[in-house]
């Protein structure tokens, strides 16, 4: 009791930064106004909340550019524990406009299916404030609510489609194993708190000294908060709910999954493991690296046996993961900032490849009501735009030059060559010998829609909705922007230095 | 009968988290399989509990309510798509969630 009583009386109120904390603000009231006129609007205009929900995002973007305009200095709230510096900014800018996209994506396939609409743009925006939390948290209690924030409505999004089985697997099986990851998660963060006396995360780094009496326990408590964020971002060996759920979800969702909630949890990583865990560099690293090469190699394998289209594009978004991780295994060595940079770079250019990939899928398969590989056939003869636009996607996540997904490549394999370690040098060989693995899968759907001929001969056009054309327009210049002008994405990675990284 | 230290509130904390792994990975009814997580998230608790006491610091005490409210939001959504799918049919394991593979 008296614990309480003392710490109430020095309570004072915290000051509040409203212009660094505007996005949330936006974000909060746009997704309160969305579930109030979805209960006050009928039925034939229930389209207005996908126009509610596209400028709430649109307008939750706008304070993230003043803030990046303002002044570059950094804002850090409640004690350094909600932190607002430019890799923040950059992050919350990339789910914002991702966000945007998947509106696009999604407004045209939710209108037609009679599914419950206000609660998805809800369940939407609401998950987009968590993983814009995500970017500013900088302690255990607010990256842990950030992240149940962003994956809760995720749960139920993914099992959107309820009177469908695979729908249900598919929100069960992320269910089942997000929540059980966040738990494992937690009691890693219940001994780090042990340790350090403290649930900032750079209190934490502080405290950790593998060196010293309860070394054990500090490198369990780093592995069970890799391992719960390992779940979060599908790497193997606790990928196994990724493909189920990836192909059991309503395909926008899918699209929302393997980029939005997927970036989140590479932040996550990043944040945690470059503020609290630097001097635990000896745990973690090696663990990462074993990570990162099972997760190119087992994704690649497995995407290579695909005949359905949306679970080759999960096995290779697990795959795409793995190359995210390879900078990471020598984050704080000789790399330094160049792993950091590369792993915002590829997050940035895999969202606009990957988002476009999905637009191609969704507008195909208005037509053919299929999302077998071999549904594409002779693709290029009808749909010449969506054929070309799918060439480029599939380029780009093989990292052909010069299209986007080649810069990310490049970046990290960067960063890996700059450590010089022996090990840098095999994961940078496994990484290579994954790139060309990957263009056996890739190149196949790029044989369907050139060579093979059109299935039952059915030569009708595809007709997409303009939003979806929005989508993939936005999603095509994206890519070809970051290939040919490689000096916009990697300004960001440039500016992107995470405050607290290594104590500085 | 010796006192009881925080060490010993760690060690039943660090069993129930065990058990609750075990369960996990062991049973195959979804509802089961979600009790067995609770009884993790409660061994978090209790460790949590435990360290704020030991450290005489108020921040892990006040995880503890979070953790509370996440789980509860948890148990809402996870028995909604739990019920979800004993609409659409009758019996429930997680081996006859066999509708996607490969």
């Amino acid at each position: 009791m008296s614990l309480v009583a003392s710490s109430a009386a020095a309570w004072t109120a915290p000051v509040i930064d409203y212009h660094a904390l505007a996005p949330e603000i936006v974000l909060a009231v746009g997704l309160s106004v969305v579930l109030l006129v979805d209960l006050f609007t009928a039925e034939r205009n229930k389209w207005l909340l996908s126009v509610l929900t596209g400028f709430t995002l649109l307008g939750a973007t706008l304070p993230v550019l003043t803030l990046a305009i303002h002044d570059d200095s950094v804002r850090s709230l409640f004690e350094g524990r909600y932190v607002v510096d430019e890799f923040s900014l950059v992050m919350k800018g990339l789910f914002l406009l991702a966000g945007y996209v998947i509106v696009l994506l999604s407004s045209a396939y939710v209108e037609e299916g009679d599914y419950w609409r206000g609660e998805y743009w809800f369940l939407l925006l609401t998950s987009l404030l968590g993983m814009v939390m995500m970017s500013s948290s900088r302690d255990l209690v607010s990256v842990f609510v950030a992240l149940e924030f962003l994956s809760i409505p995720a749960y139920m999004l993914a099992a959107w489609r309820k009177r469908d089985l695979r729908s249900n697997e598919a929100g069960v099986k992320y269910f089942l194993l997000g929540v059980f990851a966040s738990a494992v998660m937690l009691y890693g963060m219940s001994l780090l708190y042990g340790v350090a006396n403290s649930t900032l995360l750079v209190d934490i780094g502080e405290s950790i000294d593998l060196d010293g009496d309860f070394a054990a326990v500090q490198a369990l408590a780093v592995v069970f908060v890799v391992v719960g964020f390992a779940f979060k971002v599908s790497a193997v060996p606790f990928h196994t709910w990724a493909p189920d759920t990836y192909e059991g979800a309503p395909t926008p969702v899918t699209a929302f999954l393997s980029v939005a909630s997927k970036a989140a949890g590479f932040i996550a990583l990043v944040v945690v493991l470059l503020t609290a865990f630097p001097a635990g560099r000896d745990v973690w690293q090696p663990f990462v690296w074993v990570l990162s090469a099972l997760t190119m190699t087992i994704g690649n394998v497995f995407a290579l046996r695909q005949t359905n289209l949306v679970r080759m594009i999960a096995y290779s978004s697990v795959s795409q993961g793995g190359f995210v991780l390879m900078p990471l295994a020598v984050a704080g060595g000789a790399a330094g900032d160049a792993a950091l940079r590369a792993v915002v770079v590829y997050l940035v250019v895999y969202a606009a490849t990957n988002l476009g990939m999905f637009g191609v899928i969704l507008a195909v398969s208005r037509k053919t009501r299929s999302s077998d590989i071999a549904s594409l056939g002779g693709l290029f003869s009808y749909a010449p735009a969506l054929g070309v636009l799918l060439t480029i996607f599939l380029a780009s996540l093989a990292g052909i030059p010069p299209l986007g997904g080649w810069i990310g490549k490049f970046a990290a394999f960067q960063a890996l060559l700059t450590d010089a370690t022996p090990w840098a040098y095999v994961l940078a060989v496994i990484g290579a010998v994954n790139s060309v693995i990957a263009f056996g899968y890739y190149g196949n759907v790029m044989r369907e829609v050139w060579m093979r001929p059109v299935p039952h001969g059915d030569n009708t056009p595809i007709v997409t909705p303009s939003s979806l054309q929005i989508a993939l327009g936005i999603t095509a210049v994206a890519t070809l922007v970051l290939g040919i002008l490689p000096g916009v994405v990697l300004h960001f990675g440039d500016i992107a230095n995470l405050v607290g990284a290594f104590g500085g | 009968m010796p006192e009881p230290t925080t060490l010993s509130y760690l060690i039943v904390a660090a069993l129930l988290f065990v058990i609750g792994t075990v369960g996990v990975m062991v049973r195959r009814n979804p509802l089961i399989m979600f009790m067995c997580i609770e009884l993790m998230l409660n061994a978090v608790n209790l460790s949590f509990v435990a360290l704020a006491r030991e450290l005489t610091d108020i921040d892990g005490q006040s995880i503890v309510f979070f953790v509370l409210v996440v789980a509860a939001a948890e148990v809402v959504v996870g028995l909604g798509i739990i019920v979800a799918i004993m609409r659409n049919r009758t019996s429930l394991t997680a081996d006859d969630m066999a509708e996607l593979k490969g």
